[in-house]
């Protein structure tokens, strides 16, 4: 639920990233917050256990620059992976704007990806959001790994595309970030959507910003 | 519901909202009153500045009240309107606005917890009037907003190279 205030013409919207356990979300974070000038990025908040471990959310609000004369700012939080905080991790998907799921390539994590997937779409739905009509890039993180899964294993297990019922949105649509690849096609006689995704190395910040910028440019792009 | 719902104030909507904050922080000699929505994001601050950083202020209000509003449901009550913490010098009182807003008063010792209880029932009638008014509204929702970075596409496109 993106917030517009007129009287300090801010356009405020709020990104989630979701995943799995030890999947990288805060890590991403804290890229973004060691990158960022202080003068357009707040204080980052961590509720997270003795163990650095996220117990309820980590926060970091970040102004992506000025469109209209209004700022945009950017809040960003991630949710606790661990399965048993859903409780929380519920709590914080209210009012989402945009969501980055972040995957741990790791082939040994693929269950644990999928389950996290799962458990996103519940969570949504049971807020009456759409995960598939909402802006939603997926990270495909960790790739620098050696046992990190091809990319089309991770892609047909997280992102197998979703029915496009929509006439006006039936058309093909080139995926930018990769060559070759379409968002939107024509599959087996039925059209298909799927989310954008990014490949990374959130430790080193290779894709943190990439991922940033697809997910923030769809949700302005929403109120457009 | 594609995603959630939105709204946006404007000026007369915000000045009116500052109008009832200061006449209810005279009224019960709180410090400072803020106004958060419900995921998060601060809608206006009233009275004295405070010292911290209001914007992860209000981020962790939004917690603190949505996870309070679980744990009323876990008890069998269907929420907690308002909520204390008091400390030795510092003090602060949350309550519950038209169902998407958090209003946070702040007041020291030369406030009784008693007297912002009391008050805030009035000003908490008084903003749910104002919010309810404005949701309300036509246009006040995505419509409204659509048209704000209408055509934009482009300086979006360049914001972000």
């Amino acid at each position: 639920m993106s917030m517009i205030n007129y009287a300090s013409r801010e356009i405020n919207c709020k990104l989630v990233y979701y995943g799995p356990g030890l999947g990288g979300k805060t890590t991403n974070l804290e890229h973004i917050y060691g990158k960022v000038s202080p003068n357009t990025r707040g204080k980052m908040i961590s509720l997270a256990t003795e163990t650095e471990r996220t117990l309820f959310f980590d926060f970091l609000p970040v102004d992506l620059g000025t469109i209209r004369g209004f700022k945009t700012r950017f809040h960003l939080y991630t949710v606790p992976g661990q399965v048993y905080y859903n409780a929380s991790r519920k709590l914080i998907l209210k009012g989402v704007d945009g969501i980055v799921f972040v995957a741990d390539s790791q082939i040994e994590r693929m269950e644990a990806n999928v389950e996290s997937m799962q458990n996103l779409y519940d969570n949504m739905a049971e807020y009456g959001y759409d995960l598939t009509k909402i802006p939603f890039v997926i990270q495909y993180n960790k790739r620098d790994l050696p046992n990190a899964a091809p990319i089309k294993d991770l892609q047909a297990a997280l992102n197998p595309g979703w029915p496009i019922e929509d006439g006006a949105q039936q058309k093909v649509t080139p995926d930018p970030a990769h060559p070759g690849e379409n968002l939107i096609e024509k599959a087996g006689g039925e059209w298909v959507g799927r989310a954008a995704y990014h490949e990374a190395v959130a430790v080193r910040g290779d894709g943190v910003f990439d991922t940033l910028k697809a997910v923030s440019k769809l949700v302005l792009k929403t109120l457009s | 519901m594609a995603g959630a719902a939105s709204w946006s104030f404007s000026e007369n909507d915000f000045k009116q909202i500052q109008a009832h904050l200061q006449a209810y922080l005279r009224d019960c000699n709180a410090r400072c009153a803020l106004l958060v929505d419900r995921n998060g994001q601060l809608v206006a601050t009233v009275g004295e500045m405070p010292q911290f950083d209001p914007t992860a202020f209000a981020s962790l209000t939004a917690a603190d009240f949505s996870a309070n509003d679980q744990l009323a449901k876990m008890i069998g009550e269907p929420e907690f309107a308002s909520l204390v913490h008091q400390g030795e010098r510092e003090s602060m009182y949350l309550a519950d606005v038209a169902k998407r807003v958090i209003l946070v008063v702040l007041f020291d010792r030369r406030a009784t917890l008693g007297l912002v209880k009391i008050k805030a029932k009035g000003v908490v009638e008084n903003l749910n009037k104002v919010f309810e008014e404005m949701f309300n509204r036509v246009g006040a929702g995505p419509t409204q907003k659509k048209g704000l970075l209408e055509g934009a596409e482009d300086e979006i496109d360049k914001l972000f190279g």
